[in-house]
């Protein structure tokens, strides 16, 4: 087999004779030039005869070349045109040193970043929040910029526009409740209260809280979607440096819309949800409709009714505010705003998650 | 004309960037009234954060930008809004409000800042988009037009409040050469037929040579500027190899190659 490739070394140069076809069988080692480069100044790249070459060959030189660059003299000694060419571009600036190797945190350091890191961010979402109730203050007195027609937009969108998979969604869960309820009720021939058990459940909280997660999925992720892509656009600049307070132009339109409809489609959940059970109870187990009806409208408190409109409100308060939230604090990039559509959503559940239980602990406190 | 004029904008020992590490230092400018200024440099060289920090989208590290006598850095939030609002900005891809079409967007700074009538407003807003060649348009999104048009809308838009000072990100940007160059006529006619003053970040020679009055070259090798002056001069009498590599495309400068 013909001799390849040639390490020579010299008085201070090291010399690497390139032969023959270097798309085949051609390969060198960093280590070994690294090891013939010991005390040497010069590193000369000669061709003697090379009769065939490709980028693989040049991708293995560089990748050798790369360790020594800057510290030794790499010289090209009549090499292939496109070769010589190639190389000399590769080889024109010295790899980026990464700046400051990453050290790896101890625990503590990660436990203080990461508490620093935290506090930060409630002090951030807090800023937003009085921001956020400012512009209440500023529409009271007139002086909030917004324009009438996002208002209605924004309406129109969580309004009648999220009625429908409302609906569907709270039947289903009424059908659920009622269906697992009467699992369990029929064993004491206690059947019939699943009525009660549907309207309760359905009034207090879980209309409350699937239209809120409908809405967070739906809406909450659409204002992150738009504001953060308006932030990728500049057109956040454009309202930062019109002198528009960002608060008011997106915040307050949506705001006031989603807590203007949040109670109506808590109202429309809630009576979906009761004619899912009565479906189930009518249709599966054989209660008369009369039957269903009577014992539903015993269970019926307004007490009930408006702690779950209640809930209702804050959920709506509480999808806005992180959907805004994140939108606006979106970064500059298409990936980021799907970070922001994401984090809006998690968020909302969680703090509505957050807000049921306190509001939940209050009423109990009240004893309603 | 320009020699007597007022300075507008003093920018005095600015130190720009994100926070802790700098971009540019001790940058320190002076802008007459009515001047074309153009603000140059490689691409990633911190002309858009200087853009940015002197339109008050982005705090400065330290220093001073004085405009009309206030000073930007330590100026109440409130003189700050007001500084603000006195100048116009045309972003590099126009920032049009994508949900409002061209009427609506050009309106809005005259509804927040002026007690017009609707119909004075219209009148405005009609001429404005009639200036900058979209007489018509009123109706249109931002998502209907295309890219050059949708910078004249932001120009349109820029100029609705009748600023005294004009900033521009890269108008060049993404534009064929004929509508660039059009661009360029229509910065010119506004600089001479408002006096207002026009501050303009390029690194298009064409565009640059043929509108720039004054100028200042961000090199960021160094960290901070290299040469100001009128980019007409500066390529006759260039001060550095790095400021003649860039207003000769690099054609002029062998020394690069080693």
């Amino acid at each position: 087999m013909e001799e390849i490739s040639s390490l020579k070394e010299e008085k201070d140069s090291v010399t690497l004779i390139l032969t023959g076809d270097l798309t085949k069988n051609f390969s060198i080692t960093a280590e070994s030039i690294l090891k013939s480069l010991k005390g040497k100044k010069q590193f000369i790249l000669k061709n003697d005869n090379i009769s065939n070459w490709d980028q693989t060959s040049i991708i293995t030189l560089y990748n050798c070349l790369k360790y020594f660059l800057g510290y030794v003299d790499i010289k090209l000694q009549n090499l292939p045109e496109g070769m010589e060419c190639l190389l000399s571009l590769a080889l024109q600036i010295h790899p980026k040193k990464e700046n400051s190797p990453t050290q790896k945190q101890d625990f503590l350091e990660h436990f203080g970043s990461w508490g620093i890191f935290i506090t930060q961010r409630i002090k951030f979402g807090l800023d937003f929040l009085k921001q956020v109730l400012a512009t209440w203050g500023h529409q009271i007195t007139g002086t909030a910029v917004y324009r009438k027609k996002d208002f209605w937009l924004a309406l129109e969108d969580c309004g009648p526009r999220a009625i429908m998979i409302v609906s569907l969604i709270s039947f289903m869960v009424g059908l659920i409740l009622a269906f697992v309820g009467a699992i369990q009720l029929k064993t004491f021939g206690a059947q019939i209260y699943v009525a009660s058990l549907v309207t309760i459940g359905m009034m207090r909280i879980m209309g409350a809280v699937m239209t809120g997660i409908i809405m967070a999925g739906r809406t909450g992720a659409s204002y992150a979607a738009t504001i953060g892509t308006m932030q990728v656009n500049e057109e956040l600049d454009a309202l930062q440096t019109m002198g528009i307070p960002k608060p008011d132009f997106l915040v307050l339109p949506r705001m006031n819309a989603i807590l203007l409809s949040m109670p109506i489609l808590v109202l429309i959940s809630d009576f979906m949800g009761i004619i899912g059970g009565c479906f189930v109870c009518v249709f599966l187990w054989d209660i008369p409709l009369s039957e269903y009806i009577r014992y539903s409208t015993m269970a019926f408190s307004i007490e009930n009714f408006l702690v779950g409109i209640f809930h209702g409100l804050v959920f709506g308060f509480v999808i806005t505010l992180c959907g805004c939230y994140f939108g606006i604090n979106c970064g500059r990039n298409a990936d980021s705003v799907g970070k922001a559509t994401t984090n809006s959503v998690v968020y909302a559940i969680v703090w509505m998650i957050i807000m049921t239980g306190i509001i939940t602990l209050i009423c109990e406190g009240l004893g309603i | 004309m320009t020699n007597n004029s007022p300075i507008i904008i003093s920018v005095k020992d600015l130190n720009i960037g994100y926070e802790g590490h700098a971009v540019m230092k001790h940058l320190s400018f002076e802008i007459k009234k009515g001047d074309i200024f153009i603000i140059m440099g490689g691409s990633g060289c911190g002309k858009s954060t200087l853009l940015r920090t002197m339109t008050g989208l982005l705090p400065a590290l330290s220093g001073h930008i004085i405009v009309n006598g206030i000073d930007m850095v330590t100026a109440s939030e409130e003189k700050k809004k007001y500084l603000v609002t006195q100048c116009g900005i045309l972003y590099q891809s126009g920032a049009l409000f994508s949900s409002m079409n061209l009427f609506e967007n050009v309106a809005l700074p005259l509804q927040q800042y002026t007690s017009y009538s609707s119909e004075k407003i219209r009148e405005i807003v009609e001429f404005k988009l009639a200036l900058v060649g979209l007489a018509g348009f009123e109706k249109f999104y931002p998502s209907e037009i295309s890219g050059g048009m949708r910078k004249r809308a932001g120009l349109a838009r820029a100029l609705a409040l009748d600023p005294e000072i004009l900033y521009f990100d890269e108008p060049s940007a993404g534009l064929d050469p004929v509508s660039s160059k059009h661009l360029d006529d229509l910065i010119l006619e506004i600089n001479k037929s408002l006096d207002t003053t026009i501050i303009v970040v390029t690194h298009e020679l064409p565009s640059l040579f043929a509108i720039g009055k004054n100028s200042i070259f961000l090199d960021n090798k160094i960290k901070t500027f290299s040469a100001k002056g009128n980019p007409k001069e500066l390529l006759k009498n260039p001060p550095n190899e790095r400021v003649l590599a860039f207003l000769t495309r690099g054609v002029s400068d062998e020394t690069r190659a080693k």
